[in-house]
């Protein structure tokens, strides 16, 4: 998490957990407050690809 | 699930259609990794695929932090599943530059070097680990242009590369960025001979 930063901006992001367990956060998201833009995170996975790469 | 074992490690392998099967290029950049680790490291791998170098080195080091890069998701997923701490992202895209913590001891990257054309590219995720672009340098000048910002003074890389990439050109764009340069390993396989070239910061 410390490592991370959005991939428009490189700003910092806001973690959202929704599931995690003792080593690490299996989803939630991870918010970019300047960009106004949620990154998905999806079994154990961050997906920090801008979104018109994220398909 | 199909499985190889290499050097300590079991690795998973993903759908060969979706995700880069470790081959002569893996092995080699595994090679020269396993060498020049040290327990205590922080390593980055950029563009990990299966996950195949990053779950060597996690099989042979206990006390090394590795975390991995991927753009398909196919191959985050196998990484993921062979053990390795990944992200999915465009090589460094989603990685904060010039913070102490994304500062690493070594960065690896196994690019995709073919020269391709427009009308060669295929649209599916696996082309990613082949498109080198027109000059098959493409992807490898996009993480030059980055790399220093993710490394400690004192870091260095190991960049895989084949003769059709050009070696020479490589090292001396190496050199130009203020690499100390050699080779830390090199295979003839059948028309290409491979290259992992070492680059550190002084």
């Amino acid at each position: 998490m410390d490592i991370l930063a959005c991939p428009v901006c490189k700003g910092d992001l806001v973690l959202n957990v929704v599931e995690e367990n003792e080593e690490e956060v299996i989803s939630g998201t991870l918010y970019c407050p300047a960009c106004g833009e949620h990154y998905p995170i999806d079994e154990g996975i961050p997906n920090l690809l801008p979104p018109d790469l994220r398909n | 699930m199909v499985e190889i074992e290499y050097k300590n490690a079991r690795v998973k392998l993903g759908d060969p259609d979706l995700v880069y099967e470790p081959a002569e290029d893996s092995f080699l950049l595994a090679d020269a990794a396993l060498e020049d680790t040290e327990s205590g490291m922080r390593i980055l791998e950029v563009g990990t695929g299966s996950g195949f170098v990053s779950a060597v080195l996690r099989a042979n080091f206990e006390n090394v932090r590795i975390i991995a890069t991927e753009i398909n998701p196919h191959a985050a997923r196998c990484a993921k599943k062979n053990g390795v701490e990944v992200l999915r992202t465009d090589l460094f895209r989603g990685i904060k530059p010039r913070s102490p913590e994304a500062r690493f001891d070594l960065i690896l990257f196994n690019p995709p070097y073919l020269p391709t054309s427009e009308e060669e590219k295929v649209p599916v995720w696996l082309n990613y680990a082949f498109d080198g672009g027109a000059s098959g340098r493409e992807t490898l000048e996009r993480f030059f242009a980055e790399v220093r910002a993710y490394l400690r003074p004192g870091g260095r890389i190991l960049v895989l590369i084949s003769s059709i990439t050009g070696v020479e050109a490589v090292q001396e764009k190496m050199e130009g960025l203020g690499f100390d340069v050699d080779i830390a390993g090199r295979t003839k396989v059948s028309f290409e001979e491979l290259v992992v070239v070492r680059g550190k910061l002084s």
